[in-house]
């Protein structure tokens, strides 16, 4: 998954998001120790300090624990990951239908077409 | 903690013109900012001046609390905007030249470094394209243990690639709490390295803030923000 940072918001708030996405989709499994923020900012070419900040608010928000010498580590909650993931899935489908009704399209036609693509994609 | 860079009132003219016009500003430790304007916008003159290489007409800076000098010379690393190397020397020669010079440069870094780089210490500074050059000069600036980084124009000259990799030394190679002044007018490639800004505009200080804060505040990143406030 690429480290890609969008120009309209702030950088940390993004990397936030990044680094739950990797968290649900396994990439950094539970339980697991994350590298360090130095290692993280190198990877993702972002200033350290906003690295720090961004693991910060996932700190907050109870995702990373900190184990003071060992480092930072995904939460071993599934739970809270699947809140999380239903939280992400929220906003893209909150997107996407602020999309689909700036296009002109009505619940019926949105459905219709979401059943037919659904279908394709996801045999 | 102390701010390493503290200037006040700080004035520089030549002849009629004022390159920096009354200039207060304090930069903490362990950022890395961006010093951002238009051409003749006076970011040069500041690393100059903060490199002893010009002297202020009037108002003060000081490094760590000492005026530009000998003291601070110890902790700056200066990456000026054009090479004052010889060009018959060679990389190797380049090396063991900053080793004799710096009590913190370490050469194992900066081999490491060019080998990561694909350049060949062998090879002399004359034989080199002119994008390589700046990579030899930047790393020999990066292998120094600094507490103070100062890069004028660090990407002017080389390919986009090879910018995500200079970044990308830069990055890796600072020490650690140290900080990093960059000049460039090539904001967006750089911008999500930056902690803060400060926009130079004719000799004043236009803005100084953190990416993020202007990102949260306009909802648009520092180069969009830069071609508005900077239009022609």
């Amino acid at each position: 998954m690429a480290w890609e940072v969008k120009p309209d918001r702030p950088i940390y708030s993004q990397l936030i998001e990044l680094i739950k996405l990797r968290i649900c989709s396994g990439e950094y499994p539970l339980g697991s120790k994350l590298p360090s923020v130095r290692d993280l900012a190198k990877e993702a070419s972002v200033n350290p300090n906003t690295m720090q900040r961004a693991l910060a608010g996932l700190e907050e928000e109870g995702l990373l624990i900190t184990q003071r010498t060992a480092g930072r580590f995904v939460t071993e909650d599934v739970s809270m990951i699947k809140k999380v993931k239903n939280e992400l899935a929220v906003d893209h489908v909150k997107n996407f239908l602020e999309k689909m009704i700036d296009l002109g399209f009505n619940y019926e036609e949105i459905k219709t077409l979401l059943a037919d693509m659904t279908k394709e994609m996801i045999k | 903690m102390k701010p390493i860079i503290e200037c006040r009132n700080l004035t520089k003219t030549f002849g009629p013109v004022k390159a920096l016009d009354n200039i207060s500003l304090s930069i903490p430790q362990g950022k890395i900012v961006g010093l951002l304007g238009p051409n003749a916008s006076g970011k040069t003159t500041f690393i100059k001046i903060l490199n002893e290489l010009l002297t202020p007409t009037s108002g003060q800076v000081t490094i760590d609390g000492y005026e530009p000098g000998i003291e601070t010379k110890k902790i700056v690393s200066y990456l000026p905007e054009r090479t004052y190397l010889n060009d018959w020397m060679r990389v190797s020669d380049l090396i063991n030249f900053f080793s004799d010079f710096y009590e913190n440069f370490k050469p194992e870094k900066a081999y490491d470094m060019l080998k990561r780089l694909g350049i060949d210490s062998k090879d002399r500074l004359k034989t080199m394209s002119k994008g390589t050059k700046e990579k030899v000069q930047l790393v020999l600036v990066m292998s120094r243990e600094a507490r103070l980084y100062l890069l004028d124009e660090p990407i002017g000259g080389v390919d986009p690639a090879a910018r995500d990799y200079i970044l990308d030394t830069i990055l890796s190679n600072y020490s650690e709490g140290s900080t990093i002044i960059i000049s460039t007018h090539l904001i967006s490639d750089i911008e999500r390295i930056l902690d803060e800004v400060v926009f130079l505009k004719q000799g004043r200080i236009e803005m100084a803030k953190s990416v993020d804060e202007i990102r949260e505040s306009t909802g648009q990143s520092v180069d969009a923000l830069f071609r508005e406030v900077f239009r022609c």
